[in-house]
């Protein structure tokens, strides 16, 4: 076991690890930060997307010794200082862009990421960004609509289905 | 996942010298060895992160053309070639999905030669060249088969140089469920001639399609392949496809590719 340390949401955090051990894994169990969800753990769900020196990737396919040093953000440290739902969450929430909520800390993850580098995104950039977040609700539609709400759009016109 | 010792050297040369010891395996941005590790199907004693190695990272235009860094990753490829070569930026902005993109390298691509794989399209196409801590080894001789290259055993690409093409696009029939190429096209018309390089479609890997390459070399236009026949012969057969469907796809996305070269 090596000690590895990190900063996660903002704190300096420090924990054993094996070679093996995935970022996610880490996160999860090494910190208790299990709103990092693991659905395929085959880097094809999205489910436990972070951001890992602010960009998107999936913990899952990262080796925690790999990330040792680095800056991870995690759905824990997406609400407002205060406690509050940040714009993109309660975007979600307001459109029922959730239904079980498993996929939902990658989703809102990759929102946030793609919100950095487009800010006001049409619906296909949208769809295409969220290619590698599966929703196995098939909740897509109003998924799509609660990222185009939380970038600030008239959401009015796109169809809840 | 079976355990192993990790190393994450910030040179090339101390990357070599990790190499060298028995059972050692380099990692790139992970997004094939470590799902291929889950399942058991690779158990390397040492893994050799090279996520920490500076000098293989980059986009940067020389003499030669455009060199990439090998720990260069798609999304970055995918903005910093966006105005020198934008067959390649489109590529790589194409593979798998953001967060894969912003892990996966060329190298690592390159290495592990996966016969679905963009990459080795773009760089047999161009007739890049791979470079490693050892030699230059010329796009041609490069690609061996599937999943098999001329890379040594403890070899290392560092950087990848590739022509700029005068115009060129990459096509792709995506498989819908992985996203790979179910056959994909890169086309590149330069001064002295036209050269298409074909992933997704062989048993044997990558490979040129010479007849178009002649045909669009006298002619650059879509319809200049409408009379060439592909055939099926080697190429992949299996449940997503047969292999008269992708001899018809490696035509059809060889004239979308001329039509969208810019």
């Amino acid at each position: 076991m090596t000690t590895i340390s990190m900063t996660v949401n903002g704190k300096a955090v420090s924990g054993e690890v094996e070679g093996r051990t995935l970022l996610s894994s880490f996160l999860r169990e090494g910190l208790g930060l299990r709103g990092t969800h693991i659905g395929c753990e085959t880097t094809q769900c999205g489910a436990c997307a972070v951001h890992l020196d602010g960009q998107l990737v999936k913990s899952c396919s990262v080796l925690a010794m790999d990330a040792a040093g680095a800056s991870v953000t995690s759905i824990e440290g997406m609400a407002n200082g205060d406690g509050s739902l940040s714009v993109i969450q309660a975007a979600f929430q307001e459109h029922h862009g959730l239904q079980c909520g498993f996929c939902t800390p990658g989703m809102v993850m990759a929102t946030a990421a793609l919100l950095k580098v487009n800010a006001k995104p049409t619906e296909t950039e949208v769809r295409h960004y969220l290619e590698g977040n599966m929703c196995r609700c098939t909740g897509y539609h109003n998924i799509v609509k609660a990222v185009m709400a939380a970038s600030g759009q008239d959401v009015s016109a796109i169809a809840a289905e | 996942m079976h355990n192993f010792e990790f190393v994450k050297p910030s040179t090339v040369a101390d990357a070599v010298k990790a190499m060298a010891g028995s059972g050692a395996q380099a990692l790139s941005g992970g997004q094939t060895l470590l799902p291929t590790m889950k399942a058991r199907l690779a158990a390397p004693a040492v893994l050799v992160s090279l996520t920490g190695v500076a000098e293989m990272k980059g986009v940067c235009m020389g003499d030669d053309g455009l060199s990439v860094g090998a720990a260069t990753t798609h999304a970055t490829v995918a903005a910093e070639a966006r105005k020198s070569f934008a067959g390649l930026a489109n590529l790589a902005n194409g593979i798998g999905d953001p967060a894969v993109r912003n892990r996966g390298t060329i190298g690592g691509s390159l290495a592990n030669n996966d016969p679905a794989a963009c990459y080795p399209s773009a760089v047999l196409a161009a007739g890049a060249t791979v470079h490693t801590n050892m030699r230059k080894i010329a796009a041609d001789d490069y690609f061996q088969g599937m999943f098999t290259t001329a890379l040594k055993e403890g070899e290392i690409i560092t950087s990848v140089t590739f022509p700029v093409p005068h115009k060129s696009a990459y096509v792709k029939f995506n498989q819908p469920a992985s996203r790979f190429a179910l056959t994909g096209v890169f086309v590149a018309k330069f001064a002295n001639g036209v050269r298409v390089a074909v992933t997704g479609a062989s048993n044997n890997g990558v490979f040129r399609w010479k007849e178009a390459e002649a045909a669009l070399s006298a002619n650059f236009a879509a319809g200049a392949v409408a009379g060439l026949v592909v055939s099926p012969k080697d190429m992949i057969n299996d449940l997503h496809g047969t292999a008269a469907y992708r001899a018809n796809l490696v035509k059809v996305l060889t004239k979308r590719a001329v039509d969208a070269a810019s």
